[in-house]
């Protein structure tokens, strides 16, 4: 018997992805192990939210697997995939705009059936968000950038996940949300979710996460515990598009 | 002599009618981003339903009210699942062209089951009218005022308080989004489906009864009146539908009022295009509000168009050309002569719709004004004959240039919507304009095809016309597609806000499109009328609009070859099968669907 504790949670493993003609991944392997952070950097167009979408059954790979807790993700749909446990915080954070705060909050837990534990994990939301307290009957899409993201977060917890990924969480965000919203993911992650996160943003990705790949053109190019790639030059490289740097 | 407040009863009873359909589209296009256009055959499906089950099966009302809205959501859900659920990934306006298409095959297996004769639908109420103020109301109007609201709280509650209502809302604000939230959006997509059928079937069974008459033309008119009530509100805005509804009954019933009855539908419309134009996004859209997606209006599905060599297409012109000098019957020549006027329209809506990408669905109404143009030029001015046509040409160029352009800035669906609504304005314009169109009675004995002096009587003669026009057309869009005008169609078509970057005028392509399109239109609009010598404003109608689509989609959007070899295909088919005229509607509506599924490239392929 393997120890259950040591495989990875998620794990993607020689992906190959396309967009008709165009390959989007190469032989993309990608693990996230259990109570960890791990973010994916990139620059534009290197493939990052197509891995979100893999993720998600959102796009489905050309061949290559995905599996989530030892089990494959790849005949499933985004609903069944959700209810496995994996929960999203979108690019753009994509609220339901004319719908209500509370309403908004209360879809995250659309897949749980148990209506008292969910009026509970409400509760425990404005005690983790407290802002959004006084929000509540507001239209979503009347929020500023960084409520939203709050929402959007607190909308992904309410399903109670086993993981989230979130695609760039911090983009358009003032700095002041910023390392909010980076304390959050810290924090959540503490409470046993673990997080896998696409961010353009690698400096800040690596301040709280575990693991890092940095994706190029769809091929993972370096990969390691945050800390050795924070100061690697090669990261920045990379983004920079440096033919031959990695 | 009836009062204000009965017109104003009267519109808002309409108006109920009305919202119960419209709000329907408008759930489906919360959630789809479709405007349903097999809404009305439900409808009708509704209607015949509601008469087997109180003529037939004598059931009472309450009843029947709910046998009438389980079977029509059956039907809905039927739709969902085999119609439209395959298209998910196709092209955005496939799933249009779809309930298209099963709105033909609907209809006409009504009209089979049931013979196209009315019917009559007796209401199972107490016949009398109770004065309120000035005016009277019955307790059909009070049965219909209450199912319209008993149907708007009931939809409030699932929307606002049941967990599927939630999903639809979702579903219908981000549909991408509503997945991650672990949403099925198939099943939100079904309930929405079988809702708006029933509410659409209940409706039909309504109207049957309140006109105590139900046929099957009802279906068509529902859709557009749906349609119009649903974009007048915001397309998939519930509440909006409901009021955009009640405000089209009370348009139409004030209409009726001062100017009679054969203007309410010209009402209704002219609603519509102000509405398209002026405010798009309905009249209750707020600014925050993001214009719909792009619905980029194309069904181009990318494909590489059959090269045909040159040399075939000559061969195939000369076999043609030479063959009314062989031993064929008059049968084949005639039928030819059919395929040819189609191939005409068909050339002209291939452009449109499939150069520039502007899917026409009143392409009809090009006909219709090539063809008065030509009658009455030489009925009344004795312009000769093939003058005449030229000149109806040139007004369908005119006048279809100039009716669709304020429309220019709308974009796929709207771009049918407005097409479908200009069209079916021609042909109430045609109706009511007695002193020049001779409205309902329509125009007879217009002189026969003639030519330099001579008479065009033998078929031979009206084939080698008809072919050699059809012919000198085709190679004119050749040309006109192969210039540096082509591509700049094509620009537009693929991307238009590239296209205007790139410093493309939309207006003016769009304009030389409809300007040319138009004339090949009005040309084959203008033969007809001769060829017929009687013509009214049914001759050309929506169905040939739909047909002439079905004819460059088979062969191709955008091919001009295709166009040519869609309208022999389709013309000529049931010919050589010898299929019952009744039975063919139903067949190009299923050609449609099964194209849209399985072969959106169509016969030779777009281009």
């Amino acid at each position: 018997m393997t120890d259950k504790a040591s495989e990875p949670l998620l794990a993607l493993s020689n992906v190959n992805t396309f967009y008709g003609q165009a390959q989007v991944h190469f032989d993309l392997s990608i693990t996230v192990g259990r109570g960890h952070i791990v973010c994916l950097l990139g620059g534009n167009a290197s493939g990052k939210s197509t891995t979100m979408k893999i993720i998600l059954g959102l796009v489905k790979p050309r061949s290559g697997d995905v599996t989530f807790d030892g089990a494959s993700l790849l005949g499933l749909t985004t609903p069944q995939i959700v209810r496995r446990g994996i929960a999203s915080v979108p690019e753009a954070r994509r609220l339901f705009a004319d719908m209500s705060v509370r309403e908004n909050i209360l879809m995250g837990a659309f897949v749980r059936n148990d209506r008292d534990t969910v009026a509970q994990d409400l509760d425990k939301m404005l005690t983790l968000f407290p802002k959004l307290g006084q929000r509540l009957s507001q239209r979503a899409g009347s929020l500023s950038g960084g409520e939203q993201q709050m929402v959007a977060m607190a909308r992904a917890l309410m399903s109670r996940p086993r993981m989230i990924v979130m695609d760039e969480p911090t983009m358009g965000l003032s700095p002041l949300y910023v390392d909010r919203v980076l304390e959050l993911i810290r924090t959540i992650n503490q409470e046993g979710v673990s997080v896998f996160m696409v961010e353009q943003n690698a400096s800040l990705a690596l301040e709280i996460a575990h693991e890092a790949y940095v994706l190029q053109t769809g091929k993972i190019v370096l990969s390691g515990p945050a800390r050795a790639l924070k100061d690697d030059p090669r990261v920045r490289d990379a983004y920079l598009g440096g033919s031959e740097a990695a | 002599m009836s009062s204000w407040l009965d017109y104003t009863i009267n519109g808002l009873i309409v108006g109920n009618v009305y919202a119960l359909v419209a709000v329907g589209l408008a759930l489906i296009f919360g959630v789809s981003r479709l405007i349903n256009f097999a809404q009305g055959s439900i409808y009708l499906v509704g209607a015949y339903i509601g008469w087997v089950a109180v003529v037939q099966l004598h059931t009472p009302l309450p009843l029947t009210i709910i046998v009438v809205a389980v079977a029509a959501a059956i039907v809905g859900l039927i739709i969902e699942r085999f119609g439209l659920r395959p298209l998910q990934n196709s092209v955005r306006i496939a799933p249009l062209l779809a309930t298209i298409g099963i709105s033909f095959v609907l209809d006409q297996l009504v009209m089979l089951t049931f013979s196209p004769n009315p019917r009559a639908l007796p209401s199972q109420l107490p016949d009398v009218r109770f004065q309120v103020g000035g005016g009277t109301i019955g307790p059909l109007d009070l049965l219909i005022a209450g199912v319209g609201l008993t149907s708007a709280l009931l939809l409030f509650v699932f929307l606002r308080y049941s967990k599927l209502g939630w999903a639809v809302r979702a579903a219908s604000q981000d549909r991408d989004a509503a997945m991650q939230m672990g949403v099925d959006v198939n099943r939100v997509n079904q309930a929405v489906f079988g809702i708006a059928a029933a509410l659409g079937g209940v409706s039909g069974m309504l109207v049957g009864m309140y006109y105590n008459q139900i046929d099957t033309a009802m279906s068509l008119q529902a859709t557009l009146k749906g349609v119009v009530a649903e974009v007048v509100g915001g397309a998939g805005n519930v509440p909006g539908a409901v009021i955009g509804s009640l405000l089209l009954g009370l348009v139409e019933s004030y209409g009726v009022a001062v100017f009679g009855t054969s203007y309410r539908n010209l009402f209704a419309f002219l609603l519509l295009v102000v509405v398209l134009v002026l405010r798009p996004n309905g009249l209750f859209a707020s600014a925050r509000q993001a214009p719909p997606e792009p619905l980029t209006g194309t069904f181009i599905a990318p494909s590489r168009p059959v090269r045909i060599p040159r040399w075939a297409l000559l061969v195939a012109a000369a076999i043609f050309a030479i063959l009314p000098l062989f031993p064929v019957s008059f049968y084949v020549l005639q039928t030819l002569i059919n395929a040819w006027l189609l191939g005409m329209l068909a050339l002209s809506l291939t452009l449109v719709a499939g150069s520039v990408g502007q899917v026409s669905l009143g392409h009809a109404a090009l006909l219709a004004i090539g063809a008065y143009t030509s009658a009455l030029l030489s009925l009344n001015f004795s312009v000769p004959v093939g003058f005449a046509i030229i000149c109806g040409g040139l007004m369908s160029a005119a006048l279809g240039t100039a009716l669709i352009s304020p429309s220019f800035r709308l974009r796929g669906h709207y771009v049918s919507i407005a097409t479908l609504a200009i069209g079916e304005i021609v042909s109430l314009v045609i109706l009511n304009w007695e002193s020049v169109t001779r409205g309902p009675i329509g125009i007879s004995g217009i002189p026969p095809l003639s030519l330099f002096g001579y008479d065009l009587i033998s078929p031979n003669s009206i084939y080698w016309f008809s072919f050699v026009v059809m012919v000198v057309l085709a190679l004119l869009q050749g040309r006109l597609l192969g210039s540096h005008l082509g591509r700049s169609f094509r620009a537009i078509r693929d991307d238009d806000i590239a296209a205007r970057a790139y410093g493309l005028s939309l207006n003016r392509y769009k304009s030389l499109a409809f300007i040319f399109g138009g004339f090949a239109a009005g040309v084959s609009g203008g033969i007809a009328a001769h060829l017929y010598s009687y013509i009214n404003h049914e001759t050309f109608n929506t169905q040939q609009s739909i047909l002439a689509l079905t004819v460059v989609i088979l062969g191709g959007l955008g091919n001009v070859v295709g166009a040519i070899v869609g309208a022999v295909a389709l013309v000529g088919l049931p010919e050589v099968f010898r299929i019952a005229a009744e039975y063919r509607i139903l067949i190009y509506g299923i050609v449609l669907l099964l194209l849209v599924r399985f072969r959106p490239q169509g016969l030779l392929g777009t281009m």
